[in-house]
């Protein structure tokens, strides 16, 4: 097996003038035009206005950011490929960079490609008619707020090993990826082969967080390897790739002006939203599924009847933006939670008063809101009071301001709703190129009385193999020690778009109950007949098949039907011990978790640094499969979410190199920065699903930016001083609080 | 990230390793606890073509000590400080500073001299021992030179050390009984390189009053118009000072650094009038 190594781009923006490969490397060197016959990574969409980016494995004569693959390297272990990366020389020929959406706006500006019109990817506009609020409300706020750009870091990054099995005459792809068919379908389209010549499997995923479920250049290049070497080809990468050529995320800037009435109930929102895409569209995902999302979920969880919002997805150069955990949702929660806390003081009246009022009620469910959100069940209101409570926030209010070493204490709220499980119709309106319908998933009884499920969905530390195992044991009763679950391999597993949008529970769960109900059935019709009995008159119980107090277990009904069929009536179901199950839920719009948090903060005024006192959530994910799987995937949501709030930000230069390469630069939260995260749970079954399930893998992350910078500036009220930008870092803490008042005085 | 090809060697004593340094053809580069160097192997920050590895020379992991005197030899560990491994000379500040350098992974294997020699404005060692007076003692095939550890920082990043010397211990005064100090650190997350270092010193006894402001920025300040106020009229008024004398000393740092270099000293000294009352 040959180790791979990329030699990446060190300027941002460049014409590639000439490149030459060492000599006597002739082969162990990959440049783009070697790759004869492979398109580029190109993702259309089916939206108005939207411009396509053709994103090449390798560059071809343009690279558009830092650490955009310009060769491909081979050699016996990775250092000796890096050393072979040194002796490539490429030459350069600068051009100027766009690194932030006010440049990548600008009238004058040359588009990043060529053949665009404008710097823009997609532009929308939505308007649902809000003149008249704009004439006549008495209060009104604007806010500009601005979210970093971030980078995902799952525990394990990206890797893979691509091989050519010369038995099979296939393909082989084991790559850590979300979306192990979704891979095979890109694969298959940029190489040009057929996709039955292609496996793609994930063994293990090591965390994925929305970064490994897009199809990457560096996938596209190792396959290309083994498929035209017919050899083996491994390529890790190394945090540093990660940091600053991978997983880009986050980095939005808002303007807004809210409109309300003098108690603070919202009459109309007016944004604007622009989003720092970096150079190219991700497929399948596209560079406007920020876009649409954040436009179309910044109305949050409140009634709103006017709205009007437009989008900019900017180009600009640095690495693709790619969806993560949340998905446009953290920067809108924590815009409309700081525009509700800036209505609140332009009213007088405590944030989560005027949070209450404007929440959509329980009595008003299923309430179809302004963007055409279709919020299934719950009571937002509930989760509000019921974080008030578990914070203190009476007490805090009955207690002085500042404590005994002299910070400025502070409580803040953030409530959200989570799409989950997005349907057909959402993904369809969004253009992508590839719309999940009907997941699918496998059951079968072994002949041994085991139960296997298999689904084309993928485990990326969810957890799904015990929620999964739990659904089919609902069904089918086998013993949860019994039952063994498959995922993630285009070999083995019906087909499945992959894990994302917090859809796993809700789609292929649906799937499994449906798969496992069928065999569940066929299980009692060959029981009944080994028992004598009709097959309504046996039931499941204590590891058996019963009927009265006669019984027989799952490993006879397997025996029965795999090898004794002697024992079988003619009449027997020839579709045997395994079915396939597909399921979507009845709306096609995803169902609405929704949870409320609520932070208690310390800030000191003098260095700028902030601890987190307490940390509070009440969240709605419908029927809750495994509680501590819930609590899992909220709290480690949430600690991702204090990551955005506080800590993390990859910020770049005017000439558009990354600022933060390694870890010492690019702060994550570690234990002793995290709060323990307390949770309570309502459980509102979703009138439209099985079960009543709604996802809950990417709500954690979504409000503790709007929780805690809402804290902080309830902190920072004496000084007058509002902190607008994230993370919320000392810098930005004491420049808020000097740009309050005309000097830094003594605040000790 | 992996690094280039090197050779690695072992020296059993100072000779043998100060013959490998000295010539001068071979690219030798010392290897010490590996905590800086072996992230800048990896990004190949830098390239030696030798790595000389002075964990296993006895003479670098001496302490010598009378009444006046120290010295800690500089492949002491920060863990090894942390857990008291030698006397405690300082009345506990040194294991103090210990434990709040990175973690505990780091601190099994960074050592007191590569933190120096490494001359990472931000680290904590470097403000510390310049704080506490200390001299750097430093070898090389023609004898032994000391330097005061204020000076021995030339700027970040840089020292007074040769290609070919080594850095063998520190020598610290020995802190009397009366002695007080405090140290404040800001930093966001724990383990984190500093974003700003106050330190503060009194030991009457020996005639020791020192206050220093570290930064990531450059050089530690010594702020002597502030120690000569906590001598002569104690640590209240000396934090009043410090404020005026960091705005003068450091005219350049951003608004809100200063302001976190100025509530680090403040709180060095607040720490040493809370030992005063107690
Ligand atoms: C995650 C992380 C967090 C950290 N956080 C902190 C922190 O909060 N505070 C802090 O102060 N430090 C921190 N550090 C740095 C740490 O303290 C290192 O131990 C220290 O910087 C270097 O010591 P070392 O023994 O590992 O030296 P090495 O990495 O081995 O060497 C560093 C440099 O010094 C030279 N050198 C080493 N020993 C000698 C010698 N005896 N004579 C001459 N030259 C020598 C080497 O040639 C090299 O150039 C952190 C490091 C990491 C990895």
């Amino acid at each position: 097996m040959l180790e791979v190594a990329f030699l990446r781009s060190p300027v941002a923006h460049a014409i590639i003038r000439e490149r030459r490969k060492p000599t006597g490397f002739e082969s162990s060197v990959v440049f783009n035009e070697d790759m004869e016959g492979v398109s580029p990574i190109t993702t259309r969409s089916s939206i108005p206005g939207y411009k396509v980016s053709d994103y090449p494995a390798l560059a071809a004569d343009r690279v558009r950011f830092v650490g955009e693959i310009v060769a491909m390297c081979l050699a016996a272990n990775r250092a000796a490929a890096e050393d072979l990366c040194e002796l490539v020389e490429i030459e350069y020929d600068e051009l100027d960079p766009i690194v932030t959406c006010a440049a990548g706006r600008s009238p004058g500006v040359k588009p990043l490609h060529e053949e665009w019109a404008d710097n823009l990817f997609l532009r929308t506009s939505l308007d649902q008619g809000i003149d008249d609020v704009i004439a006549n409300a008495p209060v009104v706020v604007e806010l500009e707020l601005s979210t970093a750009r971030q980078v995902m870091h799952p525990m394990e990054g990206k890797g893979l090993v691509a091989w050519w099995d010369h038995r099979a005459g296939q393909l082989v792809v084991q790559t850590s990826t979300q979306v192990p068919h979704l891979i095979r379908i890109g694969l298959a389209e940029c190489l040009g082969i057929p996709q039955a010549i292609i496996r793609v499997a994930a063994p293990d995923v090591g965390g994925g967080f929305g970064y490994k479920c897009m199809l990457m250049p560096e996938e596209v290049a190792v396959a290309w390897l083994a498929y035209t070497r017919k050899g083996a080809f491994r390529w890790i990468e190394d945090r540093r790739e990660h940091l600053t050529a991978g997983a880009n995320a986050r980095q939005h800037e808002y303007k807004i002006k809210a409109y309300a009435d003098n108690r603070g109930r919202f009459l109309g929102l007016d944004a604007e939203v622009a989003i720092d895409c970096g150079a190219y569209s991700v497929w399948p995902f596209s560079a406007c599924l920020e876009a649409a999302q954040a436009g179309g979920n910044l109305p949050g969880p409140y009634d709103l009847q006017a709205y009007r919002c437009s989008t900019f997805s900017v180009a600009t150069n640095k690495p693709p933006f790619a969806p993560y955990r949340g998905v446009a949702r953290p920067g809108v929660c924590f815009a409309i939670e700081l525009t509700i806390d800036a209505i609140a003081k332009a009213v007088g009246r405590e944030a989560w008063e005027v949070r209450l009022e404007n929440l959509v009620a329980a009595s008003a469910m299923p309430y179809t809101n302004i963007t055409k959100k279709f919020y299934d069940s719950g009571d937002y209101p509930a989760s509000l009071l019921q974080v008030k409570q578990m914070i203190g926030f009476e007490r805090i209010r009955s207690e002085p301001r500042r404590d005994a070493k002299g910070r400025y204490l502070g409580v803040g709220f953030a409530t959200y709703t989570e799409q989950s499980a997005h349907g057909t119709k959402v993904f369809a309106q969004w253009g992508l190129p590839l719309v999940p319908g009907f997941d699918q998933a496998h059951v079968k009884l072994t002949p041994d009385g085991a139960l296997e499920v298999k689904a084309g969905i993928h485990t990326i530390g969810q957890g799904l193999e015990t929620t999964l195992a739990q659904i089919a044991h609902e069904q089918t009763r086998v013993p949860l020690k019994d039952i063994r679950v498959t995922l993630g391999d285009t070999a083995n597993t019906p087909f499945s778009t992959g894990a994302y949008a917090s859809r796993g529970i809700v789609m292929t769960g649906g799937a499994v109950s449906v798969a496992a109900e069928i065999v569940a059935g066929r299980i009692k019709s060959i029981a009944a007949h080994l028992l004598q009995v009709r097959a309504e008159d046996v039931s499941f119980r204590d590891g058996g098949i019963f009927a009265g107090e006669a019984s027989v277990s799952y490993e006879d009904v397997g025996r029965a039907w795999y090898m004794r069929p002697d024992q079988l009536p003619d009449a027997v179901d020839r579709g045997g011990l395994e079915a396939t199950g597909a399921y979507k839920p009845q709306v096609d719009t995803g169902v609405f978790s929704y949870a409320s948090h609520a932070a208690y903060v310390a800030v000191d005024a003098e260095t700028g640094l902030v601890e987190i006192l307490d940390y509070a959530i009440c969240e709605d994910c419908g029927t809750m499969v495994n509680p501590m799987i819930v609590d899992g995937q909220t709290i480690g949501g949430a600690a991702q979410g204090v990551g955005t709030a506080l800590f993390e930000e990859s910020p770049y230069d005017d000439n558009g190199q990354p600022l933060a390469s390694t870890l010492i630069d690019y702060l994550l939260p570690g234990p002793t920065e995290l709060p323990r995260f307390r949770i309570t749970h309502m459980e509102t079954p979703s009138p439209f699903s099985a079960h009543g399930l709604k996802g809950v893998g990417e709500g954690g992350a979504i409000a503790p930016a709007g929780a805690l910078v809402n804290a902080i500036n309830d902190a920072l009220t004496p000084l007058n001083a509002a902190v607008r930008e994230i993370p919320a870092t000392p810098e930005r803490i004491l420049a808020a609080i000097a740009a309050a008042k005309p000097t830094l005085g003594n605040v000790a | 990230m992996k690094p280039a090809s090197l050779e690695y060697v072992r020296p059993r004593s100072m000779e043998e390793a100060l013959a490998v340094l000295s010539d001068e053809t071979a690219n030798a580069k010392i290897f010490a606890g590996g905590q800086s160097l072996g992230p800048m192997l990896n990004l190949r920050l830098t390239r030696p073509a030798k790595l000389v590895d002075i964990r296993h020379i006895p003479e670098l992991k001496a302490v010598r000590a009378d009444a006046r005197l120290c010295s800690i030899g500089a492949t002491f560990t920060h863990a090894e400080l942390e857990d008291g491994a030698i006397e405690d000379f300082t009345r506990g500040l040194l294991p103090y500073v210990a434990r709040g350098i990175a973690y505990r992974a780091v601190r099994n294997r960074g050592t007191v001299g590569g933190s120096l020699a490494h001359a990472d404005p931000a680290a904590d060692w470097v403000s510390t021992m310049a704080a506490i007076d200390a001299t750097i003692v430093i070898r090389g095939q023609a004898g032994e030179r000391r330097v005061p550890a204020q000076q021995f920082l030339a700027g970040a990043f840089t020292t007074e050390l040769g290609d070919t010397e080594l850095l063998t211990a520190v020598e610290l005064p020995r802190f009397s009984a009366a002695a007080r100090w405090g140290y404040y650190k800001v930093c966001r997350k724990t383990g984190e390189f500093a974003k700003a270092i106050g330190l503060a010193i009194q030991d009457p006894k020996i005639g020791l009053f020192r206050i220093l402001a570290g930064s990531p920025e450059g050089r530690p300040a010594l702020l002597t118009r502030s120690a000569e106020t906590l001598a002569t009229r104690g640590a209240e008024h000396a934090a009043r000072d410090a404020r005026e004398e960091i705005e003068e000393v450091l005219p350049n740092l951003a608004p809100a650094h200063r302001q976190q270099l100025i509530a680090a000293v403040q709180r060095s000294l607040g720490q040493i009038l809370l030992v005063e009352a107690a």
